[in-house]
């Protein structure tokens, strides 16, 4: 598993989420810390491109061998592309968390939303 | 009521080698190190260690020990032989499981049984009770017993290169010197490999663990306890045992017998005569997904236990199914956080050791 790390060009979510704003779409995933604690992600199953996601709110499933857990929405919109590379290859999410363990990209409804979340510093202070 | 969570005297090792820590029936148990699907690599292929201190014991003493234990335990402890080892079930009037337990008799009067860490209380008090007017001592041995358990095809290779004599042979159980430490050794485990689990006292636990680590036995967790015990069909109390239901429905009637006259064999005996309405058994998905403890089974049934299994890389579990469809091969349909999928009932155990 790759070291802490939390990127600071990205936007974080309390529930341990990050957003990756490019204009009005946003990649998704989960911080390092949220894979942490989850241990080693065995299956993601990913929502329908065309769902919605809403800030806040559980749009889809990680789980690891122990537990599941809900993986939040820092941002609301449209999923326009899920990563179908985790359907075979889940672990991405542990070992590179904000690279290819990318969970989704979503077509913003509200961009900002983002003045909500927090930046690295924050994040990693609260945690 | 929220006890301070207990110690077992690893706990320091246990931080130092990286342990993910967890609460567990009020112990802070280490979850996994390196991680589970390491851990239960380590322990198919090689050896892996496990503390089990958490786990009680309670010993038995004195010319009614015999008579106690046949009346408690739902095995004929008449066959247990000094020296041996046996599996059973704990049950109420009503036939409920309130435990299970691995009994050994150390001398013709005198055991010692290991109880699951949740239920150690219950089941002293159980004991106890019973005891009352008979000629034996019910003991509390939870606080002077460290266990240890060395699990896979190198771990008697490993403990025995530590050890003043041969270790004893599966379902056997041995006073052995190891590490310079007087324990019990005993051919018993919870992986579905070879190996063995010690008892000890607390302060022998710390060079134990040591030696066998010295030598190549890696450190496991309880999420690859669970794992490697679930791969195997061997119950986890609190998930596929409960009060609430008897043993013949667990698929433990071969641990009961019932011509023993144990409390709750009545009930027993009238289950097994007319036959469960549900029984106990062992699934795997047929496609992606993972069925958890609580998932309900489609027109009846609820999974107690799922994870996913590292050897095979499917989802497996077990479950409570109407008899009727509690037959290998049976398909049948698991909601999954409202998420259908199917799975099919298999032969036990679901993991078995390739044949060279």
């Amino acid at each position: 598993m790759a070291d802490p790390s939390y990127p600071t060009d990205l936007l974080y979510h309390p529930e341990h989420d990050w957003a990756r704003i490019d204009g009005d779409v946003a990649t998704l995933g989960i911080t390092w810390f949220a894979q942490d604690a989850l241990g080693e992600v065995v299956f993601f199953d990913p929502p329908e491109v065309g769902a919605t996601t809403t800030a806040g709110e559980s749009y889809a499933e990680v789980e690891s061998v122990k537990a599941v857990s809900d993986v939040i929405a820092p941002l609301s919109g449209e999923i326009v592309e899920v990563n179908a590379t985790l359907g075979d290859g889940p672990e991405a999410i542990n070992d590179d968390p904000y690279g290819a363990g990318w969970l989704v990209k979503v077509r913003l409804t509200d961009v900002s939303e983002k003045d909500a979340l927090l930046d690295a510093a924050t994040y990693e202070a609260s945690l | 009521m929220a006890a301070t969570p207990r110690r077992t005297p690893l706990f320091d090792r246990h931080v130092a080698a990286g342990a993910k820590i967890v609460d567990f029936a009020g112990w802070e148990m280490p979850v996994q190190y390196a991680g589970i699907r390491e851990e239960h690599a380590a322990v198919r292929e090689r050896a892996g260690i496990f503390d089990v201190s958490h786990m009680g014991e309670i010993e038995a003493t004195g010319p009614d020990a015999t008579a106690l234990l046949q009346e408690l335990l739902s095995n004929d402890v008449d066959r247990l032989v000094v020296g041996g080892a046996q599996y059973s079930v704990l049950c109420r009037e009503d036939g409920g499981v309130l435990d299970d337990l691995f009994t050994y008799r150390l001398a013709p009067d005198h055991y010692v049984t290991v109880t699951n860490a949740s239920n150690h209380a219950k089941d002293l008090a159980w004991f106890q009770q019973h005891a009352g007017g008979r000629d034996v001592v019910i003991e509390d041995k939870l606080d002077d017993w460290a266990m240890l358990a060395i699990q896979g095809p190198l771990a008697r290779e490993y403990v025995q290169a530590f050890s003043d004599a041969p270790l004893p042979e599966r379902f056997t159980i041995a006073t052995r010197e190891l590490a310079g430490h007087t324990v019990l050794v005993c051919g018993t485990g919870y992986t579905g490999e070879d190996g063995v689990e010690v008892l000890c006292s607390p302060e022998a636990a710390g060079s134990i663990w040591d030696e066998a680590v010295r030598r190549g036995t890696e450190p496991a967790g309880l999420g690859a306890r669970d794992t490697l015990r679930l791969e195997v069909c061997y119950h986890l109390y609190g998930n596929d045992l409960m009060e609430s239901r008897g043993p013949i429905e667990a698929s433990l009637g071969w641990c009961c017998k019932e011509e023993t006259g144990f409390i709750g064999s009545g009930a027993v005996r009238a289950v097994r005569e007319a036959g469960p309405s549900e029984r106990l058994v062992p699934f795997t998905l047929t496609g992606s997904g993972i069925a958890r403890q609580g998932n309900p089974v489609i027109g009846g049934g609820e999974v107690t236990s799922g994870t996913l299994s590292p050897s095979l890389g499917i989802g497996i579990g077990m479950a409570y199914l109407p008899t009727e469809r509690a037959v290998t091969g049976e398909a049948i349909e698991i909601d999954v956080r409202g998420t259908v999928r199917p799975a099919v009932v298999a032969e036990r155990p679901l993991y078995q050791r390739p044949t060279a």
